[in-house]
């Protein structure tokens, strides 16, 4: 495969791999090149960035207090 | 704690075993604190430890061949793509479907798509895309191949995609359209 000529079809393969940073630094470089000159590919990419956002916020909660308590009491033992 | 508790809610998908994962993380860290040497680092031991608890209560309530069993049992969702569901190619950036729809779906939706998730997809998910593991740290966390890792985070995101496409057909965000089946080659 020539990095430097790869496919929509090749990118997008290999898209969650180089978004999660698994790509060695020849491959990625050759992905970016392509995200620089492909619009299609591009939009998909920063949909999965964007959902990937998403993704992370959903880990936000508020602790509950009945956790506090819990956490406080057992801190205490020591 | 906050965060603590929030990542262990995704890892376990319930409050009450995410309660139990980060008290146990907590207490390990506690009776542990001797021997963090550098405190920079206290955050990244903190998520390792809740981690490794989290793993020990998943072993004690399902055997690797249930997770596995699972796994096998669950239906592909063939690679599907959110975004070849809603991408139309011919309209300007700013107004596409796809960033509508990262736009409308709520936090709520997507919490309980991934929660709704077999434990073995749900978990890797969660490592990689949340907590940032590479595939060889999930791979030595769950002592499973690095194959397998690649597998269920492929076939994990596939189903998450289409859960969160048929909960916004529900909730009417995805107007016009029905949900397909579809491979990743498939347009609409």
């Amino acid at each position: 495969m020539s990095e430097d000529k790869l496919s929509c079809e090749e990118v997008i393969e290999q898209l969650f791999t180089y978004l999660d940073g698994e790509l060695d630094h020849v491959h990625s470089a050759a992905i970016d090149r392509h995200l620089e000159r492909c619009r299609d590919c591009f939009s998909r990419a920063e949909f999965e960035k964007r959902l990937r956002e998403r993704i992370r916020a959903s880990a936000r909660a508020k602790a509950p207090d009945s956790l506090h308590r819990r956490i406080k009491g057992l801190l205490d033992q020591y | 704690m906050d965060r603590l508790y929030g990542t262990a809610l995704r890892l376990t998908g319930n409050p009450d075993d995410a309660e139990d994962v980060v008290a146990e993380a907590v207490s390990k860290a506690w009776s542990k604190l001797d021997d963090l040497r550098d405190l920079e680092s206290m955050e990244g031991w903190l998520f390792r430890i809740l981690n490794n608890s989290f793993v020990s209560l998943w072993r004690r309530r399902k055997t690797r061949d249930e997770v596995e069993r699972e796994a096998v049992e669950t239906s592909d969702a063939g690679g599907f793509s959110l975004f070849q569901q809603l991408h139309q190619p011919f309209l300007l950036w700013w107004g596409t479907p796809e960033q509508e729809f990262l736009n409308d779906v709520l936090q709520e939706d997507l919490q309980k798509a991934l929660d709704a998730l077999p434990d073995g997809f749900r978990v890797v998910i969660v490592l990689v895309e949340v907590q940032g593991y590479t595939y060889e740290e999930v791979s030595a966390l769950l002592e499973i191949p690095v194959g397998t890792v690649r597998s269920r985070l492929s076939r994990g995101r596939a189903l998450l995609q289409k859960a969160l496409w048929h909960q916004a057909s529900e909730a009417g965000l995805v107007h016009g359209r029905r949900p397909s089946d579809g491979g990743a080659g498939e347009s609409t």
